[in-house]
């Protein structure tokens, strides 16, 4: 019986907060279209949430291109087909690795830093005062983080996989001896300009995760700073499991499931 | 004189814990009705209720003759822009300036230009005893001075009711007085109607037209300042008087 209570309890649970989040999508998409859109905020919260995020994200693409040409360049060599390397980096840089790597490594940051801010706010009356005044919270908060993330997110994934394809052509040369220009007539090769519009695609729907998750997670605080401190850590795992979730549906839609 | 406001049979729950039990007010327009009671006897809830962010699970809430629950989100949006809110602790937006604060309600619900705005929140400012701070940062204030600022936001659209949540908790007797008279001056100056929450009886007894008194989720008493005072329910009087003996549990 207990276990049956546990699985209904959960069922429940989690239809209430895939019920929430769509309703809270729906609602700042509903803002948008009506083009309720407070455009400094936008800018303002672009500035925070994504540039301020570029330096991590160049470093972490720049150490996952070096260790995918590591890898590669040294099976490449045993087998003798190093011109293969550029388009290996290339190709797993653009498809899977950069986007996916770049929104993990955002919604850390700043899914996190979102439902904190929320969440404090939600704590010391600063959304029932938005409220009071008669604003929308989704329309003063969510929309413009919505906004300036699907913006950024995908010029993030863009940086990630410049800074991905130089990181692993440098070790290229530098393990394997590969020069710069075999490892791009390689990149050329074996990788393509779709490619990178489907990461890029694929930063869109990550965009919205994060800022969604991380909005309906601040929003929904109960129980001062230890509710804002849980409310962050389940906007930070909800949003890396989803993105991964999210990412292997897209690649499947993306790309198919052929291995020609 | 007209009701502006009426809580009529309302209950609510939060959970399983009952905070109102057919629980009914009326606020007379252009008067200042005080709400008295323990803490968690529901006060905070009843100006929620006046303002519409929170409904009644059972009850109605009418201002201006106007049933809140027929009110679709919108409206119920639009019907707020005309009531003050002064949180208990201030509320302030902590990423904006004192003055972008006050201004926040022109700029989203006027047409008006940034110089007139701009003028109108140093004079509303000024109003409050808060001249040259517009440029602070809300962390920079002191708890009066955020009290103050949180007024000057409530009252900046010259609304017709205005809600003030403990407006003197925890502030010194100087700036409990200044307060007090703040929210006495406003009422005049904005020509409505206020409803004040307080644990604070000689800033109650100083500004009000009505005090009610809220216990265990329902208003056991009404009257004028002298009324209470002189009010022969046992509950009113130990309250009153802070006294442990008495009918209300410890």
């Amino acid at each position: 019986m207990s276990l049956l209570e546990d699985v209904g309890r959960g069922t429940s649970g989690f239809f209430e907060y895939a019920g929430g989040a769509a309703a809270l999508t729906a609602e700042a998409a509903s803002l948008t279209a009506r083009l309720q859109i407070r455009v400094k905020e936008t800018f303002d919260q672009a500035y925070r949430l994504g540039v301020e995020s570029t330096p991590i994200v160049l470093l972490t693409s720049l150490f996952t291109g070096m260790v995918i040409s590591l890898e590669s360049a040294n099976q490449a060599s045993s087998y003798g087909v190093t011109d293969l390397v550029g388009g290996a980096v290339t190709y797993v840089s653009s498809r899977e690795l950069g986007p996916m790597l770049t929104a993990v490594v955002v919604a850390g940051r700043a899914g996190a830093a979102i439902a904190a801010e929320i969440g404090s706010m939600v704590v010391t009356e600063q959304i029932e005062a938005l409220e009071a005044l008669g604003l929308s919270p989704v329309r003063m908060l969510v929309v413009p983080r919505l906004l300036a993330m699907i913006a950024i997110l995908p010029l993030l994934v863009i940086l990630a996989d410049i800074i991905s394809i130089i990181g692993g052509m440098y070790l290229a040369h530098a393990v394997s001896g590969l020069s710069y220009g075999s490892f791009l007539d390689s990149a050329r090769a074996y990788s393509s300009f779709p490619d990178f519009l489907k990461g890029m695609s694929k930063a869109i729907v990550f965009a919205i995760i994060i800022v969604i998750i991380g909005c309906y997670q601040g929003l929904g605080v109960r129980g001062g700073a230890a509710g804002v401190g849980k409310a962050t850590t389940s906007a930070v795992v909800t949003s890396i499991i989803l993105i991964f979730f999210a990412n292997f549906m897209l690649s499947i839609l993306l790309f198919g499931t052929s291995t020609q | 004189m007209a009701i502006y406001a009426r809580v009529d049979n309302a209950t609510l729950r939060y959970g399983d814990k009952v905070v109102l039990r057919n629980c009914s007010l009326d606020v007379e327009e252009g008067a200042i009705t005080c709400l008295i009671g323990l803490s968690g006897a529901g006060k905070s809830t009843i100006l929620r209720l006046l303002n519409g962010l929170r409904m009644p699970d059972e009850g109605k809430v009418f201002v201006q003759g106007v049933d809140l629950a027929t009110l679709s989100n919108r409206d119920l949006i639009d019907f707020r822009r005309t009531i003050g809110f002064s949180f208990q602790f201030a509320a302030l937006f902590d990423s904006l300036t004192i003055g972008e604060n006050v201004a926040l309600p022109l700029i989203e619900h006027t047409k008006m230009a940034k110089a007139e705005i701009d003028k109108l929140v140093t004079e509303t400012l000024d109003s409050v005893g808060l001249a040259n701070v517009g440029e602070s940062m809300p962390a920079e204030l002191s708890g009066g001075m955020l009290k103050r600022a949180g007024f000057a936001r409530a009252v900046v659209t010259s609304p017709k009711l205005v809600l003030y949540d403990e407006p003197t908790t925890g502030l010194d007797p100087i700036i409990t007085h200044v307060l007090t008279d703040t929210i006495k001056r406003l009422r005049k100056q904005l020509g409505g109607t206020a409803v004040v929450i307080s644990h604070d009886l000689s800033s109650i007894f100083a500004m009000a037209d009505h005090i009610a008194m809220l216990f265990e989720g329902a208003i056991i008493a009404y009257g004028t300042v002298d009324e209470i005072r002189n009010s022969r329910n046992p509950i009113v009087q130990q309250f009153i008087q802070g006294s442990e003996v008495g009918p209300i549990p410890l």
